[in-house]
């Protein structure tokens, strides 16, 4: 039901040329995305996504538009071949999905490797409760380090392209 | 059968939604919106991966038979952040080329290039 | 910006909640949802809407830019350097165990500091971010 809302929003999405309300869809979109989550017990995901995807993304792209104004113009070439390259894609992608297991099925290949280990160790192994935090900070401890940094690197790739730097020299001079 | 894959399917709709916007729209801004649908259709293809039937969050409570998978959830966990940190970065770079060229527009972008 | 009253008298209420939930979601991530991440981009979402209300220069006197830049490259030199201690205790990189004389405690102990670290990290990166768009709309 949810995700019937998610498709109408993406089309909706599509179909605007107005940036702004473009803009307003998104934070919707990622509200329902959210929700969904929350159907499918991902507790944790669901609270990022509402903080993410409502707020810090949509003030972010509104910012940009004050920045580069916010009308699109109309594309001066055809639908059909990106709608065709579109089509077949997915397509191909359906076909691939005919030998995914069945939802929520208990025996599916993702859970029979290292999420029992998980489940069953960790909240002896670490005293916590909550095996998100556990798998995310000890035994997943290389990645998110890895996460951390590239987050540390977009913000610094952000301010030396935004020019701060400049502004404050030319503030001191 | 046919309604077990249903999710998977969704998220094909919504990844070819956002791939279409990304190939079609010559907008940059709106690219870059076309990116995002199609991540959080991957963040919806994790998280119902990681769905059990009869399964609870992933937070230990009495009375639980059977948990969600935790990994799919820490993965798209970091994902989320990483990808708004990316989405900055990639509407900074939006923003220097309309300094640059005057224009988000990719056609006229392509024109100016071509010009020059 | 001075005649949205309304807007201001909500904010100023809502404001130090949202600070507080965001303090709340970083050090009970162990026990319920939340964590390092949601709690930084709550954190920078209740600075954001401080500075979207009251304006961008009472923002950056609470929080200068300067403060934003250091405390960025602190949240991650917490993180490796919780790693760099652990090696120097006698473990592996990230092996929290050695931290306490009880693997457990040890773990909780690591899992929080690494937790604080990536918190630290992501609120002010988007914090320097929002900075970085809205200080460039200033000085257009």
């Amino acid at each position: 039901m949810l995700l019937g809302f998610l498709v109408v929003i993406a089309i909706a999405i599509v179909r605007l040329r107005n940036l702004v309300a473009v803009i307003m869809l998104t934070g919707i979109y990622s509200l329902h995305a959210a929700l969904f989550f929350v159907a499918l017990d991902a507790v944790d995901v669901a609270f990022t996504e509402a903080a993410v995807g409502a707020g810090i993304s949509t003030v972010l792209m509104l910012a940009t538009l004050g920045l580069v104004g916010h009308e699109e113009s109309r594309p001066s070439s055809r639908a059909w071949l990106p709608l065709a390259v579109v089509l077949v894609t997915g397509g191909a992608l359906v076909f691939a999905t005919l030998d995914m297991p069945r939802f929520g099925d208990p025996d599916a290949p993702i859970h029979r490797h290292v999420a029992p280990r998980y489940i069953i160790d960790s909240p002896r192994e670490t005293g916590l409760p909550n095996m998100v935090t556990s798998v995310l900070a000890s035994y997943r401890g290389y990645d998110t380090l890895g996460e951390t940094v590239v987050i540390f690197t977009a913000g610094v790739g952000v301010l030396l392209l935004l020019g701060g730097r400049r502004r404050d020299d030319e503030e001191q001079e | 059968m046919a309604l077990s894959l249903y999710n998977y399917w969704i998220v094909i709709v919504l990844m070819m939604t956002g791939f279409y916007i990304v190939i079609r729209s010559t907008n940059l801004v709106k690219k870059i919106v076309g990116l995002n649908i199609f991540q959080t259709s991957v963040f919806i293809l994790y998280i119902s991966m990681g769905k059990v039937e009869g399964g609870t969050a992933p937070i230990v409570t009495d009375g639980a038979t059977a948990y969600s998978n935790p990994l799919p959830h820490v993965l798209i966990l970091t994902a989320i952040v990483v990808g708004v940190a990316t989405t900055a970065l990639g509407l900074t770079l939006v923003v220097r080329i309309k300094e640059a060229y005057g224009s988000v527009d990719e056609e006229a972008i392509q024109r100016q290039d071509r010009e020059a | 910006m001075t005649h949205h009253v309304v807007l201001r008298v909500v904010a100023k209420l809502i404001i130090p909640l949202i600070l507080l939930f965001a303090l709340y979601v970083q050090f009970h991530g162990d026990y319920g949802p939340g964590g390092g991440f949601q709690a930084g981009v709550i954190f920078s979402a209740a600075l954001i809407l401080y500075a979207l209300v009251f304006g961008l220069d009472s923002a950056q006197r609470a929080v200068p830019t300067t403060a934003v830049r250091v405390l960025m490259a602190l949240g991650v030199l917490l993180y490796g350097g919780v790693g760099i201690t652990s090696m120097l205790l006698g473990g592996n990189f990230l092996e929290y165990d050695v931290f306490a004389a009880e693997p457990a405690a040890g773990q909780h102990l690591g899992i929080l500091l690494v937790e604080l670290g990536v918190g630290i990290t992501v609120s002010t990166t988007m914090l320097a971010i929002f900075y970085a768009f809205a200080g460039r709309r200033a000085a257009r």
